[in-house]
């Protein structure tokens, strides 16, 4: 091998050895660096495709996708029987919502997509007049499902069920736990010791009881300690439990967040002359929320999935829709398809949040741009 | 030596017989300090000799005990309508920079002159490019300040403080967290500014900035303001023999 020599100051950039970079590298590198590495990939290769086979096989070649029971989907094939699902994916989409007015579900869920946009989205194209919708979205989605108004037929919140509660029950308390839980932080780093203390008080009770707790006082006891006259429907009450139980959490990990931020950064809006308030909106949150994306988005995903407990109060969440197709005797032992159909739904949901907190995280890193 | 031409004998600060304490720990004894219009002060000293608590008293970072601290006519209390009519009169830079990581440097720049001046965006932002242009880092603008070396972003942040166009800018240890070729950078920023008849108070250990611009040298020493005195008489012959031991131990190395 010739080794070429250079003039001090003329040395050139050259590139990589070969086999160390690209796809050939990683491989080489990571899957047969040594021959006992060599042989585990062989094995583990092997291992895969016989599970995969047999995976595919249960799941797509040998499924059933439409036959009137159980036992009508075994004639035809040994595979999944998906036709529990295909069969009733209305009651698992809408609950006992009508079907006549299943649209007005289907419409609210998908302007929500368009509320959220310029929420989620700074840098969206005419977002100021998005957001104007954002802010009379609530009201519409309201509206729109509940009826009562404008004609349109007005709907029990006993019908409600499937998917679309978990939705609401979701973003409500997403959606609302996330102001709540920024106040609750800033109060319990107040210099009031009123706000402080009964910050203080409200996330460590939170935090400290089950929200199955909670969920039981929503559906029995609240009533009594709200003022005589109001009556708010059980999911309402439902959706204020989650709020406050996820604000608590919320609450101590944006002061997480507040805390990580340096105290210089305090002390030089304090010499521009910034008051508490502009300090807090400026310089405060900005910092902490973006430290805190993961521990927030973290939060969100167990409430979301935490909605399946409204089961245990009598609410029909996904798994109570299940649980009631699979006591039809039709449909009787076929657990596993169903239970599968709702983890993928919430998988689904929960890894559409994890990446967009992911992407965001990225969009504000403002070290490495 | 630069001749100090913007020097009047208008006092803006006034420092009387101030103490403070942290806890039970007496940091800075019996102050007494008056600076003109105009004036260029430095301040040094050992570490933990107070200096640093001292310019963080003017403009309150730091809450002093007992004694008078008058900037501008007005009293340092608790009072916070005066407090935020002196801070935006006395502007900081600190030896960390303290910029705000997550607003480009124009945003740094702007965010105090939009909200605590009331000044309109367009106007704030033509000020910050002009003083931008001064530091000569105008071509940075909508950079963040993690993507700046640290002697850009310390001259960001002396931009910074001159945007809220203060009458009086405290430097705290300006260029103490540098690389040492980013040192002369932030120095020549600094006389500069001094040449514009800002009234300066400067802690560093940079004796030849003091030599250069100061029209006085302050050595602090366990709290105390053991000797005041002008740059050239402080440095070639000075009285008290602490002063004397700092003197050569920064000096001769």
């Amino acid at each position: 091998m010739s080794e070429k020599t250079y003039r001090p100051g003329n040395y050139p950039d050259l590139p990589p050895p070969p086999g160390t970079v690209g796809v050939y590298g990683w491989i080489r590198q990571n899957l047969f660096s040594s021959i006992s590495n060599s042989l585990l990939t062989i094995i583990s290769v092997l291992l895969l495709y016989y599970l995969i086979d047999g995976i595919i096989g249960w799941f797509f070649l040998d499924a059933v996708f439409d036959a009137d029971s159980k036992i009508a989907c075994r004639k035809i094939n040994d595979g999944a029987c998906w036709a529990v699902i295909t069969r009733r994916v209305g009651q698992f989409v809408y609950g006992f919502y009508p079907e006549a007015e299943r649209w007005r579900i289907d419409i609210t869920f998908l302007t929500m997509f368009v509320a959220f946009a310029p929420l989620l989205y700074p840098d969206i194209p005419k977002r100021k007049w998005l957001l104007y919708f954002s802010v009379f979205y609530p009201f519409f989605a309201f509206v729109l499902i509940m009826g009562g108004y404008f004609g349109l037929q007005k709907i029990e919140y006993s019908l409600f069920g499937g998917f679309m509660l978990t939705v609401i029950l979701g973003v409500c308390g997403i959606v609302c736990s996330l102001p709540l839980g920024i106040l609750l932080a800033l109060g319990r780093q107040s210099n009031l010791t009123v706000v402080r203390t009964l910050s203080v008080c409200f996330i460590e009770f939170m935090r400290g009881v089950p929200l199955i707790t909670l969920l039981f006082v929503a559906s029995s006891m609240l009533n009594y300690f709200l003022p005589p006259g109001t009556n708010f429907s059980i999911l309402v009450r439902v959706i204020i439990m989650f709020t406050f139980f996820s604000a608590a959490y919320i609450a101590e990990v944006i002061r997480g967040g507040i805390q990580a931020i340096p105290k210089g950064q305090y002390e030089a809006a304090d010499a521009l002359g910034m008051s508490y308030w502009q300090k807090t909106r400026f310089i405060t949150l900005p910092q902490a929320l973006k430290i805190s994306i993961p521990g927030i988005v973290n939060t969100f995903i167990g409430l979301y999935k935490d909605t399946t407990l409204v089961v245990v109060i009598g609410l029909l969440d996904p798994l109570g829709i299940g649980r009631a197709a699979l006591a039809d005797t039709k449909w009787n032992g076929l657990s596993t398809e169903t239970y599968l159909f709702v983890a993928l739904f919430f998988f689904v949901s929960c890894f559409a949040m994890s990446r967009y907190s992911l992407w965001l995280e990225n969009k504000l890193n403002t070290d490495k741009k | 030596m630069v001749v100090n031409k913007n020097k009047s004998s208008k006092p803006v600060i006034e420092i009387k017989e101030m103490h403070k304490w942290f806890g039970n720990f007496h940091v800075l004894k019996n102050i007494s300090l008056g600076v003109n219009q105009g004036e260029r002060i430095v301040i040094c000293g050992p570490s933990g000799s107070g200096k640093s608590t001292l310019i963080r008293c003017i403009n309150r970072l730091e809450v002093h005990q007992q004694g008078n601290i008058i900037v501008n006519n007005v009293e340092l209390t608790g009072d916070l309508k005066n407090l935020e009519a002196i801070r935006s009169d006395v502007g900081m830079v600190f030896q960390s920079f303290n910029l705000f990581p997550h607003l480009t440097v124009l945003e740094n720049c702007t965010l105090a002159p939009i909200w605590v001046k009331k000044l309109p965006k367009k106007e704030a932002e033509e000020l910050a490019m002009e003083l931008l242009t001064r530091v000569k880092i105008p071509e940075q603008a909508l950079k963040y300040p993690g993507q700046l070396s640290g002697g850009q972003q310390q001259r960001v942040a002396i931009a910074r403080s001159l945007c809220m166009q203060p009458k009086i800018m405290l430097f705290d240890e300006p260029t103490s967290a540098l690389d040492p070729e980013m040192i002369k950078e932030v120095l020549d920023t600094m006389i500069e500014l001094a040449e514009t008849g800002m009234t300066m108070l400067v802690v560093t250990h940079e004796m030849g900035f003091a030599k250069k611009v100061a029209d006085s040298v302050i050595f602090m020493d366990e709290g105390e303001i053991i000797e005041q005195n002008d740059p050239k008489n402080f440095f070639n012959n000075p009285k008290n023999d602490r002063t004397k031991l700092f003197l050569s131990q920064i000096l001769n190395h």
